[in-house]
């Protein structure tokens, strides 16, 4: 096992362990600071993928935005503190049952795709995947579609939110 | 490369374990003295009224909503900013039309007065 | 001899490479060592800092400050240290324990790792990831997260008042701040910040942008939460803002957080538009870059400090609207502006080039004041308008809804 390897596992797991305690959880601000580790913890995954940008990105746009957003709209609630009921109904066996199928349905579908143990190929010295990322954003034949629309949706979105949250005037 | 998120990595874990030190000595060395009354929130003197978590205006909300918007919108131009001058008139025209759409929900904005705080 | 830094990297090459390690491991070691050294001097700068701090403010304020303790009372700062350290610490009651503690080690810590990415020297660039400017911004949006956790977690309504005003301050002013850091980035078509410091070989940014440099010292005082954006804290409101339960060297941690932010944040400024470590003879003496460096650095420290020791404090109204009403659009059209004429001015001599973007920058900024003064004139008009008050009503109001 490389360094990386380990690396990799240890941030899978406290990703993971995060994201369960999100669910596990009974206090409402605290399962936001477990999303933003788990946040984090992907944006290291990133950072292992050699996807510096979409690292940074994912930091400054999930945990610097939005559970910024998502804190402000638990202290909107009324009920700030805590959650006192049950946390399963009595279904539960039969939702780990689905879950279980599906995850092993999903590791089934994977093990049939034989690209697992391929090498990514090497980017030269001189390939900046940040320049390349730009290029791509703008030019006709790649992305330029999606990136104008994304423009479009931000806006919508803007709209959608001052409709909701404006009501006055 | 990944060689160069090495130092962050260790500087990470070197801030945090030091800070985490300087609690602990204060911790330690400080003298420790509990009284209900030195306890209690601090509320100008007077004994605090109700819990101290409290509902937030939704003005606060309003704020982080515009601020996700164009803060996507940033990081969108930023691999542009790198290579711009490499893209000719078609990838300036592109990135005015980007800009041109947002200020469109920008001016509405104003225009419905969502950036007073009132 | 002009470049120790480099010889002990090489010696220590020589040394572990001796002892028969790997390579890997032999950059992994100097990679530690490196990092431990630079988190010790910047703390040590810090605890400078508070003599600094208290030493401005005096002259300011027309007084002398700490001069007791040793020469120009240089030992005060670690005597304060030590008091601190000795101080009772306070949980207060219903205190989320986990997060209150984790907040001033976060505050501290996120502070210290901007340090990771300034270049200080020629040849001591801490690290070059590609990533420089939004790298600063993320690891900004980490301390963000702090100040509400401590906020939060302190259960206190002063404090929840102060982390939301502060969070909702800092993430408004994040928008404008990236943008007039986009004008670098453009200029020197990189986002690392020892790429832009290379950039400025022949003119610092300063030159061709200097309403982006006044836009990014602005918005880095309104992250700082300095006045006149210091109504975070504004202690006839709301006492202290996010840190009053804070006792000890908790407390600590976030004053010495927030002096050294300031001081990075100069740093930061000074790397992107005053050309870093550069200055006469810096390349060939790395250890003068330092120098250049801090210089440079402590010079936006002071202009910081002169700003905060001025102004009076705005209310979050007006801070709401500087932000979007005037610095975002501002920043907008400097950025729009300074693409066009790049994109104009390809392969002109570099002094018709820096010419042609300074008169730009200068129309902008007389348009800029034309506007304002506009405003102003009507909003004293409207002040100065006589307005009723205290009649007795002359007619029962009817059609008025509510």
């Amino acid at each position: 096992m490389t360094a990386l390897q380990i690396i990799f596992l240890i941030t899978a797991v406290i990703t993971l362990g995060a994201a369960a305690m999100v669910v596990i959880t009974r206090n409402l601000v605290h399962a936001a600071l477990w999303l933003i580790m788990t946040f984090f913890g992907i944006s290291v995954l990133y950072v292992l993928l050699n996807a510096g940008f979409l690292a940074v990105a994912q930091v400054v746009i999930y945990i610097g935005a939005i559970s910024i957003l998502m804190i402000f709209a638990i202290m909107l609630t009324r009920r700030v503190q805590q959650d006192f009921g049950p946390q399963t109904n009595a279904a539960w066996p039969w939702a780990l049952v689905i879950a279980a199928a599906l995850f092993g349905g999903l590791i089934w579908i994977f093990s049939g795709w034989g690209n697992f143990f391929t090498q990514a190929p090497v980017m030269g010295e001189r390939a900046d995947p940040l320049r390349q990322l730009g290029m791509a954003l703008v030019s006709p034949e790649q992305y330029v579609i999606p990136f104008e629309v994304a423009s479009v949706m931000l806006t919508a979105a803007l709209i959608g939110a001052i409709m909701v949250a404006w009501e006055r005037k | 490369m990944l060689i160069e998120y090495l130092p962050i990595a260790i500087l990470l874990v070197i801030s945090t374990g030091l800070a985490a030190l300087i609690v602990w000595i204060g911790n330690t060395f400080g003298p420790r003295r509990p009284t209900l009354r030195k306890s209690l929130p601090y509320e100008s003197g007077m004994n605090p009224i109700g819990p101290g978590t409290r509902r937030m205006p939704v003005r606060f909300y309003l704020v982080a909503v515009l601020f996700i918007l164009f803060d996507i919108e940033v990081v969108f131009f930023l691999p542009w900013a790198i290579v711009f001058r490499q893209l000719g008139l078609f990838g300036l025209i592109e990135m005015f039309v980007f800009i041109f759409i947002l200020l469109v929900g920008y001016v509405y904005a104003w225009k419905k007065g969502a950036l007073e705080w009132e | 001899m002009g470049d120790p830094i480099t010889a002990i990297s090489l010696w220590l090459d020589g040394l572990l490479a001796g002892w028969g390690l790997a390579p890997a491991l032999i950059i992994v070691i100097k990679a530690l060592l490196g990092v431990g050294a630079l988190a010790t001097a910047v703390l040590l700068v810090d605890i400078f800092l508070v003599w600094v701090e208290r030493k401005v403010v005096a002259r300011f304020q027309d007084r002398l400050g700490p001069n007791r303790l040793g020469p120009f009372g240089l030992i005060q700062p670690f005597a304060d240290v030590i008091k601190l350290l000795i101080k009772e610490d306070i949980t207060p009651v219903g205190a989320d324990r986990i997060v209150y503690n984790l907040a001033p080690i976060m505050a501290l810590a996120t502070v210290l790792l901007l340090w990771a990415v300034i270049p200080l020297a020629p040849t001591v660039v801490g690290t070059d990831v590609n990533v420089g400017v939004l790298y600063i911004v993320g690891v900004g949006a980490l301390g963000t997260l702090g100040i509400i956790m401590a906020g939060w977690a302190s259960n206190n309504k002063y404090a929840l008042i102060g982390a939301f005003r502060t969070v909702a301050q800092m993430v408004s002013y994040e928008v404008p701040m990236v943008i007039a850091l986009l004008v670098p980035v453009l200029l020197a078509r990189s986002m690392g910040i020892n790429s832009i410091v290379n950039a400025q070989d022949s003119y610092w940014f300063i030159l061709v942008a200097p309403i982006a440099f006044l836009l990014t010292l602005i918005t880095s005082i309104a992250e700082l939460g300095r006045a006149p954006f210091d109504l975070v804290e504004a202690e006839s409101e709301i006492v202290a803002g996010f840190h009053i339960e804070y006792t000890g060297m908790k407390f600590g941690l976030f004053y010495a957080g927030e002096l050294l932010h300031a001081l990075t944040l100069s740093g930061i400024v000074a790397s992107l538009f005053l050309g870093g470590w550069r200055g006469p003879g810096a390349e060939s003496f790395p250890l003068l870059g330092i120098v250049y460096f801090f210089a440079k650095a402590f010079f936006l420290y002071w202009v910081i400090m002169w700003v905060k020791y001025s102004l009076p404090r705005i209310r979050i109204d007006q801070m709401l609207n500087l932000n979007w009403k005037f610095l975002t659009p501002l920043s907008l059209v400097v950025l729009v502006v300074t693409a066009l004429l790049d994109k104009a001015l390809v392969g002109v001599q570099p002094w018709v080039y820096v010419l042609v973007l300074l008169a730009a920058n200068l129309v902008i900024a007389w348009v800029t004041l034309q506007i304002l003064r506009s405003r102003a004139r009507k909003e004293r008009q409207r002040v100065a308008e006589p307005r009723p008050i205290a009649r007795p009503p002359a007619a029962p109001v009817s059609s008025q809804g509510a």
